[in-house]
């Protein structure tokens, strides 16, 4: 019994030091493949958006405070993975590229709010709605990146 | 700190758990959680203000939340307590969070003690959010009948559980399989989320017990405001649970039960930092007149990453 505990307790520190590189190795694994699959496979999300979600209108498209307040909000909840200028990084695709800002804005609040489980962005629906589309009015009121401009290879996005 | 140095058969035998007892109570403590502080970043949280229920929304991936809870507790027919708990909660994926849970214990007039540990995962097996969006969530428990943090109430948990002296508490252990389904859903800023659940002590002859938890919560603002801010309204998030036990498989019901209710506030800081306040007061005669509970927390990002560079990975 007592050499249970001690095996079950080395067994619950064990698998939580396994569980803290193992979101990682999928990455490993998709390193493999080109930079370019893996963003076109990540804004192909965009083509999974019911038409109903995507032609929802951003409710805040003319409140002046919509894209400072998103702004503060990007900062603290999603530049950790896209990059404080939304240029992207390792984890998660640009936010610039012509996909997201071609996007509806209703498309952008439907991946916001479901995420892209699989592929490593949670949902964020635990913001609550006008915080939302106030994060989708910063995006899209950014400056697109140039066309040649490749983003950089998205694991978990957001 | 620590006030149980009775001489126990059993104690010498738990190497692993002594250790860990060591770590959380004692001066290591503060430099590990230092030590992680310096090696990662703090990330930003949304943190519901509930404690003892659980809403559908997992760690964030690669993040780590360190969480320490406080549940005062008063006790009819024996002393007050001040239960404590350290949690470390990991996203391991954006579908799966485990976490470590450490308890202990200290009893007015009696002594201070570990409690054991528990093991908990959630997964989430949907891709979006549907109406009611179901988590499933498992975990392994190593505790004795000395543990007061009641993080859930279940089966026929009663006041009277709690009166017995540390000494006494402390020789009887369980080993328990604890299953719930968090079910959560938010609508315009209200959060709902229901909580049943099962819990089997591995001991064949114990029966399968029962148990609720169900809260409602809502930020005090739905909108951010512009500038960076701590006393934003929309960093406080109200709600209320209720929780309790439903008997077991021998006898269903409320009968033999106790049950609580809980206003709950939590305030999220821009810093990371997540301070949440609970009192919680019992419904019945069979329940604790009131519990207390507080917490404070902090978010960590990029810990898998950290881990991930540890072990050799190459970008």
């Amino acid at each position: 019994m007592r050499r249970d505990r001690s095996t079950l307790l080395k067994s619950a520190i064990t698998a939580l030091l396994v569980a803290l590189p193992v979101s990682f190795a999928q990455s490993k694994d998709r390193a493999a493949s080109t930079m370019d699959h893996l963003h076109h496979s990540h804004y192909a999300e965009f083509a999974k958006v019911p038409e109903r979600a995507r032609s929802r209108m951003n409710p805040l498209v003319n409140d002046p405070d919509a894209p400072v307040a998103g702004r503060k909000l990007f900062e603290q909840h999603c530049a950790e993975c896209h990059g404080h200028t939304a240029e992207g990084s390792s984890k998660a695709p640009s936010l610039r590229a012509k996909e997201v800002q071609q996007a509806t804005p209703g498309t952008l609040f439907w991946i916001l709010t479901n995420g892209v489980v699989r592929r490593g962005m949670p949902m964020w629906s635990k913001l609550p709605e006008p915080q939302r589309w106030q994060i989708v009015t910063f995006v899209k009121s950014l400056t697109p990146s140039a066309p040649a401009a490749p983003a950089v290879v998205l694991d978990r996005a957001h | 700190m620590i006030c149980d140095d009775s001489p126990e058969p059993h104690k010498q035998s738990w190497g692993l758990q002594h250790a860990l007892k060591s770590l959380l109570f004692t001066r290591s403590a503060p430099l590990m959680l230092l030590l992680v502080a310096f090696l990662v970043r703090p990330a930003s949280a949304q943190e519901s203000p509930y404690i003892v229920t659980y809403d559908h929304y997992l760690e964030e991936p690669g993040n780590l939340e360190v969480e320490y809870f406080s549940n005062f507790g008063t006790q009819r027919g024996g002393t007050d307590f001040h239960a404590y708990w350290l949690e470390l909660e990991y996203g391991a994926t954006a579908w799966w969070t485990t976490e470590l849970y450490l308890d202990g214990q200290t009893t007015f007039n009696d002594s201070t003690i570990f409690t054991g540990f528990r093991w908990e995962n959630r997964i989430n097996p949907f891709r979006r959010e549907h109406f009611f969006n179901p988590v499933l969530y498992m975990e392994y428990e190593q505790i004795s009948e000395a543990d007061k943090i009641m993080k859930e109430v279940e089966g026929h948990d009663v006041e009277a559980d709690h009166a017995d002296p540390n000494a006494v508490a402390r020789q009887g252990h369980n080993h328990e399989v604890e299953f719930k389904l968090l079910l959560s859903k938010t609508f315009e800023g209200w959060n709902v989320a229901v909580n049943p659940l099962a819990t089997k002590n591995l001991l064949p002859s114990e029966p399968w017990e029962f148990g609720y938890a169900i809260g409602v919560s809502r930020p005090l603002a739905l909108k951010a405001s512009a500038n960076r801010c701590n006393f934003c309204p929309e960093n406080f998030i109200a709600g209320i649970e209720l929780f309790g036990g439903l008997g077991d498989t021998q006898d269903f019901g409320v009968h033999q039960t106790s049950h609580y209710l809980a206003p709950a506030a939590a305030w999220n800081l821009p810093s990371g930092w997540t301070l949440r306040l609970s009192p919680g007061f019992g419904l019945n005669d069979n329940s604790h007149r009131l519990l207390l509970r507080w917490g404070l927390s902090r978010e960590f990002s990029g810990v898998g990453e950290m881990v991930s560079n540890l072990f050799g990975r190459r970008r």
